[in-house]
């Protein structure tokens, strides 16, 4: 299992997921402004070094985050922790990834993406015997860019369809767009900022299974994209690749809503774990 | 328009250039974040000697990814950082070292904007996350000074470059940036956004 999640590791730092790159050619070829053109073109250049070189696309390879669907039934729930804590340092020897927790006191670096807390793991107990991790190595660039607002009730969906929209524009290039958005609406301050966490694992393409938080998708991307902030700040069509939405209900005296900057090198990936122990990186 | 440049450069070739050119860098380059910065200017107020010429070489914001091989040092990744957190003494290094050409992203603030245009400078963007892309493009690493005191990130690393970029002239020495002019643009769109909205 230790191989296993360091080989997702690996492969989150190195291999940028397909619809990334999808969505990241797709901005290319409607493209005008040949500085745009000039910024994307070389992030599609060093996507395609980064994966044939397995070498990490980025020299800021995150904080790793791991999101835990663990099915209430399997035998392996008690070790998931340790096999996450001992597979983060081979990792970030192996690949290599940079260095990147710092202790808030001291600003000492354990050297081996360890810490107080660190690495995070956001557990879910689903169904079955199976334990699905996905990895999200988020940069600090992006992150430094995540809010949370607590919008009074009473300017409703238009209230946040503005401050998500003055929000991103006013983030210009700082998150390295284009950026992928996850909007989490409602729940309270902290469950606005996991929604919409959990809402940037998303795949690109994909739409919320319900119509209006799908409309509010597509009509929340358009509007960024009519921004002209464009790819890295420099102006151009493209300012975000996807905007995912999530919500929960709310207090009737609270709108709380977390915006999720995610930057143009959406790393993710994912390991299965079944009851008979087999692992797969998917 | 696109340029190839061999570093060093002088000062009326860097003042020559404008916001909107494309740069492609051979020579020598150093990475400078706030530790570095810090460190050299205090070593310059105390009268020391800067162990590199920081004024022939371009100046980089990146933390890269370094690991050594042999005797050498090989980088995995080198992409820049976000440039205005070195605003607060950006200013006081250009015009102390005079480097005549900034890389970094997102863009800096007037105080830097100032001082290049004192010095004669620019400052260029440079793809956000490229990192892979920047190491390729990184021949040599003839040195690093400062790594045991300030750590990987934080260390000035010298790097041997060929046609590093593409680095985009946001900033020159004529008074142009780019951020300015966009900002304009931006707002107007804005406008037309917000009404959107209230009729949505």
């Amino acid at each position: 299992m230790k191989t296993a999640l360091v080989e997702a590791l690996r492969q989150a730092a190195t291999q940028l997921p397909e619809d990334v790159v999808s969505a990241l050619k797709h901005a290319r070829e409607i493209e005008t402004s040949p500085l745009a053109a000039a910024q994307l073109d070389a992030i599609l250049e060093n996507v395609e070094i980064a994966g044939s070189d397995r070498v990490p696309m980025c020299q800021d390879t995150g904080i790793q985050t791991f999101f835990v669907e663990a099915g209430a039934a399997s035998p392996h729930l008690a070790s998931i922790r340790d096999w996450i804590a001992e597979a983060v340092p081979a990792a970030t020897e192996a690949i290599p990834l940079r260095p990147n927790t710092v202790d808030p006191f001291t600003g000492a670096n354990p050297g081996n993406n360890l810490g107080r807390f660190m690495p995070w793991i956001n557990w879910e107990i689903v169904e079955g015997d199976e334990i699905t991790i996905t990895i999200l190595p988020k940069g600090g660039g992006s992150e430094n860019m995540s809010t949370v607002k607590m919008l009074p009730p009473g300017v409703g969906i238009k209230g946040v369809k503005k401050a998500v929209i003055d929000h991103i524009v006013s983030c210009q290039g700082k998150p390295c767009p284009p950026t992928i958005l996850g909007v989490g609406i409602g729940g309270g301050a902290d469950i606005a900022l996991k929604l919409g966490k959990k809402a940037v694992l998303r795949t690109i393409g994909s739409r919320h299974p319900e119509p209006e938080a799908a409309a509010l998708e597509a009509e929340l991307l358009e509007l960024a994209n009519a921004s002209g902030v464009g790819p890295m700040g420099v102006g151009g069509a493209t300012t975000c690749l996807a905007v995912h939405v999530e919500y929960a209900h709310r207090h009737p005296a609270s709108l709380p809503l977390g915006i999720l900057v995610q930057c143009w090198a959406d790393r993710r990936a994912r390991v299965q774990l079944r009851a008979d122990g087999t692992v797969e990186v998917i | 328009m696109e340029r190839e440049l061999t570093l060093p450069i002088d000062e009326a070739q860097a003042r020559g250039l404008r916001v909107g050119d494309i740069l492609y860098l051979n020579g020598k380059i150093y990475t400078a974040r706030d530790e570095a910065h810090l460190t050299m200017l205090e070593a310059r107020e105390a009268g020391e000697d800067i162990p590199f010429d920081p004024g022939a070489m371009a100046l980089f914001h990146c933390g890269p990814v370094v690991r050594k091989v042999g005797d050498a040092w090989d980088v995995v990744a080198a992409g820049p950082t976000t440039s205005i957190r070195m605003e607060i003494f950006e200013d006081r290094f250009v015009e102390t070292f005079a480097p005549r050409i900034l890389i970094g992203k997102g863009g800096m603030a007037s105080r830097t904007q100032c001082a290049l245009e004192k010095v004669g400078a620019v400052y260029t963007h440079y793809t956000g996350g490229a990192g892979a892309l920047a190491a390729k493009r990184i021949t040599g690493v003839p040195a690093v000074y400062w790594l045991e005191e300030l750590g990987m990130p934080e260390a000035a690393w010298i790097f041997e470059v060929e046609r590093f970029g593409p680095l985009l002239v946001t900033m020159d020495s004529a008074g142009g940036n780019l951020y300015r002019e966009l900002d304009r643009t931006i707002e107007e769109n804005m406008k037309a956004i917000h009404a959107r909205i209230d009729d949505s």
